[in-house]
């Protein structure tokens, strides 16, 4: 079959599900509706695994599948075709969307039977998933652009899906426009690059850049480059725009899974994953972004320690991975980030659609404080959680060991790295084990702390399924990247097969530092802190149960700052929000109607005054036209003589 | 014939509707616009898109002591515009079928007679013709606002057409010297518009007090009031919140247009050099327009007067366009006029929509209304991500080539003016949420939101709306082409402007 018409099949199946179900929005039928947007999904798998074979019998160095439907915008030297590219990049990115999409559809069946308005959920769902494969199919930054707000769009609808209450409505809006934010960065980016390389095709910025960059000032891609992480900030959570992921947890727990963890979230690193030769010709921003995704990392797992309600924990947790894959992005290590990319979907998916599984056992409680025990009645649930912990934490042979340690070597060993990058991802990795521990320790096991009315119950098969898929991808995922040092350690399976599959379209940086020796230890070591934090917060949560109280009276001030995220939206409301709204009334009530308009009133005043004037002059008596006169006479000769 | 048969034909259907019986008004108004607009649709066969001369051009004597002309032709900057107006014109018919209840025939007689006067302005290429249809345009809304309008409408109308009519004067004056000129440097007086391109008019630098200074700040005065520019807008959210529905979609959707379009055709191709030196405050203006309407309609409590600052907001990234003076900044402000003219007549009429059954524009008197009334919150919805510029849909286009341009000619106004996109979109999701979502409001609770959504008549008016905001989105080429040749030949010919006749 012609790879332009699979293309687009691909992306006009969710598209067609989209207006399927929103033309019957009103519709209670959860099975019709799941089942139409489920199998458009399926579809645009199926035409994703196709054109992977595709690229799969092609040389390496030339695996480019490309179409261009439509010319969309020619105005000037702006030439923005309707294009798409399928790459080793953007496949491995259509078959998480597509694959870990379509498992997030089936699972939402079960989910949204009782929802009111099943169709409408399904059909934002579909609409997403052809915004997402047209963001990383795109040939250039613009159509990248389109899908960019496409999916900002749909989160935003998704987020506030139930609107009647007007806090989910509020997380909505606040998602919208600090991605807007992020947005206008977004941009400028554009904007500068395509003044500066008169294209915005991936592929001529690809060639022209590192030629052009060696011989000319690298200022303004160094700030082109920056602008475009602005924009990855707000779309990928990173610190200081990460603070509407956590809120977004107000919207159905599948969207969770599947926008705000799996996919949308990881698009700003697919970004510079595609251009990863631009960003190592402004290693300036390659700096910015491993620091920013380092600290993020840091400082999101700190809040994920505190948080009391399973999703947000997990959004804590989403942030916080979300920055390990930015430290790999800005240490130039593009595959790892691209191989945590997946891993992460994998397991983070399935995490969120496990808490899912449990708020729909639990009657949408979300206080993992009046969970507990849970293990005897989801055995599924817990098992497959299970699996997604392991990975998480990085024990091998899990999924994130491979895929976590890799960035964490890269981020000591690149020719961009330190040992101080390295130190805060650690340090962060024990922290995620702790918190993720934790997670794991209060719902699923000790002693049940909620009430006799409460009788949990394993959810359906449409539920269990995606999560046992998931759960053994969360295993099996990470063998596609294990590293060379640890080659033949599992019998039949090659070393680094990611990292070879994408070799062809990124850039590398020169060779690093460090041996076999100082990467094993470093790997022991990460474990160790794992399997540490793991211990206390077994201690902590299982058998003493007290300790955490304590500690956290001990810290009082500091712990206080970490429970309410170091109040950083309490910052923005008081410095940024509320000052705004507050001028803006300022500016309309001095400006346009004590100002301009008194102005105009005066204006007004002074004309008909004049007026007034003119009229007590035209009296209609004679004496005075000839006093007028005689005066005119006057004037006129003064002038004439003088 | 085609032009002026365009032009006049409105005044035909308003002699019409005036002897048809009372009943037959609103059928035969509707049926009469519909035939007008299909009638203008003559020119996507007459017009040839690959050439930017004038086009379909009549001339007729008219005062020919001072060379004042009856001359009207169309070119690709025009071309959309008069399209535009014949366009809105029956849906607006259509739009008040229900909220106009009193003299309905005089209401259809003022719609037409305001076809007339707003084709008139973009299809006149004589001077003193432009000016009289500028004007006339001012009568019927006069009669719009002050007879069908709200409360406050005395008020409104006044500083309305106060406003307006000060503008104008100076133009008017501006328009005299320049008849003047043609007589001193070609011997012949001359109102054309096509015969001041050709004057040298006098500049002197680094001074206000300069021949072409002047009136290049003359007509640029009564055009920003129009547009309206910051700090001129004032009379425009008066006059909207007064205006009847059909009122404020006219008003927002071609007259604003009236005043950028005065800029493209008078003010940027016959003073290069006045708008050289001082393009840099029309810049700043249109920054702040942007930025100061976005912030000051976030607060308002009157949703109609939202989306009033909001057209504040809008137009002053048209400005910005086209002072840019480069090929995207002319698109991209040629196609926002469009994408303004759509999007804002369709946000005008859903207001009206909901007022007509609510009675009340207050944003705090909603709340829930989603769960009431679905439709016309999924068509509201549409429209605003036209408003905030969501790719895909027309305002995307218009607002990234005005960015796009600006950033290319001024980066630090093109930095700031993106700030508008961030504002846009606060204000007008703010208010999405406020009025559509949350809680059940004080007006959903009294009337139990029964018949709050939209019916057929209703989808019959927005559906069109909808249309060309997907259709303008996804294939801008197919209205871009139109105006290409001459968008382009207005940008490349800076400071010897020229626009030949077809021959």
């Amino acid at each position: 079959m012609n790879h332009a018409l699979i293309i687009l099949t691909l992306l006009i199946a969710p598209l067609l599900g989209f207006l399927f179900n929103g033309v019957r929005f009103r519709s209670h039928n959860a099975v019709v509706a799941g089942a139409v947007a489920t199998g458009a999904a399926a579809t645009s798998f199926i035409c994703s695994l196709m054109l992977y074979f595709d690229l799969l019998k092609m040389p390496p160095e030339s695996r480019v599948l490309a179409t261009r439907f439509f010319d969309w915008i020619t105005v000037g030297n702006l030439q923005v075709p309707f294009g798409f590219v399928v790459d080793q990049i953007s496949v491995v990115m259509i078959l998480i969307i597509t694959g870990v999409g379509s498992l997030i559809h089936l699972f939402s069946v079960g989910y949204m039977s009782h929802d009111e308005r099943p169709a409408k959920y399904f059909a934002y769902l579909n609409l997403f998933l052809f915004n997402m494969l047209v963001l990383v199919l795109g040939d250039n930054l613009l159509i990248t652009f389109v899908g960019w707000e496409g999916v900002g769009l749909c989160s935003y609808l998704l987020i506030g899906f139930w609107f009647t209450d007007g806090q989910k409505a509020a997380a909505g809006m606040k998602a919208f426009v600090t991605n807007r934010i992020g947005d206008a960065g977004f941009l400028i980016g554009i904007f500068i690059l395509f003044f500066t390389y008169n294209s915005v095709n991936y592929a001529d910025l690809a060639n022209l850049i590192p030629e052009m960059a060696e011989m000319s000032w690298s200022g303004p891609l160094t700030l082109a480059t920056l602008f475009l992480f602005i924009g990855a900030t707000g779309k990928s959570a990173q610190i200081p725009l990460y603070v509407w992921l956590p809120d977004a947890m107000a919207g159905p727990t599948p969207v969770s899974a599947l926008i705000h963890a799996a996919t949308m979230v990881t698009a700003g690193v697919y970004l510079f994953v595609r251009m990863s030769h631009v960003l190592v010709m402004a290693p300036l921003t390659m700096g910015v972004i491993a620091w920013v995704g380092a600290l993020t990392a840091l400082v999101a797992a700190s809040i994920g320690i505190t948080q009391w309600d399973i999703k947000r924990v997990l959004a804590y947790s989403t942030v916080s991975q979300l920055g390990y894959m930015f430290l790999a992005v800005g240490v130039g290590a593009f595959s790892a980030a691209q191989f945590h990319l997946m891993t992460h979907a994998f397991f983070k998916a399935l995490m969120f659609l496990g808490s899912g599984s449990v708020i729909h056992a639990m009657h949408e409680e979300q206080d993992i404080r009046k969970m507990g025990g849970l293990r005897k009645y989801l055995p599924i649930t817990h098992l497959t959680f299970l699996f997604g912990w392991l990975a998480i934490i990085g024990i091998p042979p899990f999924a994130g060991f491979f895929s976590k340690d890799e960035i964490l070597w890269q981020a000591y060993s690149s020719p961009q790295g330190s040992k101080y990058l390295w130190f805060v991802g650690a340090v962060t990795a024990a922290m995620t084990a702790f918190y993720m521990t934790r997670l794991m320790a209060l719902t699923f096991w000790g002693r049940s702390r909620f009430g006799q009315d409460v009788h949990p119950h394993e959810s359906p098969p449409t539920m269990t399924i995606p999560l046992i898929v998931l759960g053994f991808l969360s295993v099996v995922g990470g063998w596609l990247g294990i590293p060379h040092v640890l080659a033949g350690i599992l019998p039949g399976v090659p070393a680094g097969i990611f990292e070879h599959w994408l070799e062809p379209v990124t850039a590398k940086l020169g060779e690093g530092h460090g041996g076999a020796i100082v990467e094993m230890s470093l790997m022991g070591i990460s474990v160790a802190l794992a399997g540490l934090a793991s211990g206390l917060a077994f201690i902590c949560y299982l058998f003493s149960p007290q300790l955490p109280k304590q500690i956290a009276q001990m810290l009082g001030p500091v712990y206080q700052a970490v429970y309410n995220k170091y109040y950083v939206d309490e910052f923005y409301f008081a410095r940024l929000i509320s000052p705004l709204v507050e001028g803006s009334k300022a500016l309309w009530l001095y400006i346009d109607i004590n100002f301009i308009d008194k102005a105009t009133y005066f204006a007004g005043d002074l004309v008909s005054g004049l007026a007034a004037f003119v009229k007590t002059v035209q009296n209609g008596k004679t004496q005075s036209y000839a006093l007028y006169m005689a005066l005119g006479v006057v004037v006129i000769m003064t002038v004439v003589l003088l | 014939m085609f032009l002026s048969l365009l032009i006049f034909l409105p005044l035909v259907f308003a002699l019409v509707l005036a002897l048809v019986p009372e009943r037959w008004v609103r059928p035969s108004a509707l049926l009469l616009s519909v035939l007008h607009f299909l009638f203008s649709c003559v020119l996507f066969y007459r017009f040839d898109p690959q050439k930017a001369t004038l086009q379909l051009v009549e001339h007729a004597s008219w005062v020919p002591t001072f060379g004042i002309n009856y001359f009207v032709g169309v070119d690709g900057i025009s071309f959309w515009l008069v399209l535009l107006s014949t366009f809105l014109t029956p849906l607006v018919v259509l739009g008040s079928w229900r909220s106009i209840t009193s003299r309905v025939r005089a209401f259809h007689l003022a719609i037409f007679v305001l076809l007339t006067s707003t084709l008139g302005t973009f299809l006149a290429m004589d001077a003193i013709l432009f000016y009289v249809f500028f004007e006339t345009s001012l009568i019927p809304m006069y009669f719009l606002i002050g007879v069908w309008g709200g409360p406050r409408r005395l008020y409104a109308n006044m500083k309305f057409f106060i406003y307006t009519m000060a503008g104008s004067l100076f133009m008017l004056l501006a328009i005299i010297a320049l008849i003047f000129m043609t007589q001193e440097q070609s011997g012949t007086m001359s109102a054309s518009i096509l015969d001041f391109y050709h004057l040298q008019i006098p500049f002197v630098g680094n001074t206000f007090l300069s021949t072409q200074t002047l009136l290049f700040f003359a007509f640029s005065l009564a055009f920003a009031i129009k547009v309206p520019m910051f700090p001129f807008h004032t009379w425009l959210p008066d006059a909207h919140v007064e205006a009847p529905t059909p009122g404020s979609v006219i008003l927002a959707a071609v007259m604003l247009k009236m005043g950028t379009y005065g800029f493209m055709r008078f003010v940027l191709p016959m003073f290069p050099a006045a708008v050289e030196s001082w393009s840099w405050l029309f810049l700043l203006l249109g920054v702040v327009g942007i930025i100061y309407g976005a912030l000051v309609a976030m607060v308002q409590p009157d949703l109609k007067k939202l989306v009033a600052y909001s057209s504040v907001s809008h137009m002053g990234y048209v400005m910005l366009g086209l002072f840019a003076f480069n090929i995207y900044g002319a698109t991209g402000a040629l196609y926002q006029m469009l994408n303004h003219g759509v999007s804002t007549g369709a946000l005008f009429l859903l207001v009206g929509m909901i007022y007509e059954k609510t009675h009340t524009r207050q944003i705090g008197d909603y709340g829930g209304l989603a769960k009431v009334a679905p439709l016309f919150t999924i068509a509201f919805l549409l429209v605003t991500f036209s408003s905030i510029a969501v790719p895909l849909t027309n305002g995307f286009i218009g607002e990234f080539l005005i960015l796009l341009g600006t950033f290319q000619s001024h980066q630090v106004f093109g930095g700031l003016a993106v700030l508008g996109v961030i504002l846009g979109a606060v204000y007008m999701l703010w208010a999405v949420k406020r009025v559509f979502f949350g809680a059940e409001g004080k007006v959903i609770r009294e009337h139990h939101g029964e018949g709050f959504d939209i019916g057929a008549r209703e989808l019959c008016v927005l559906t069109p709306f909808v249309i060309l905001i997907f259709w303008m989105g996804l294939f801008p080429n197919d209205f871009l082409n139109w105006s290409k040749s001459s968008v382009e030949n207005f940008v490349q010919h800076r400071g010897h402007y020229e626009l030949n006749l077809e021959e």
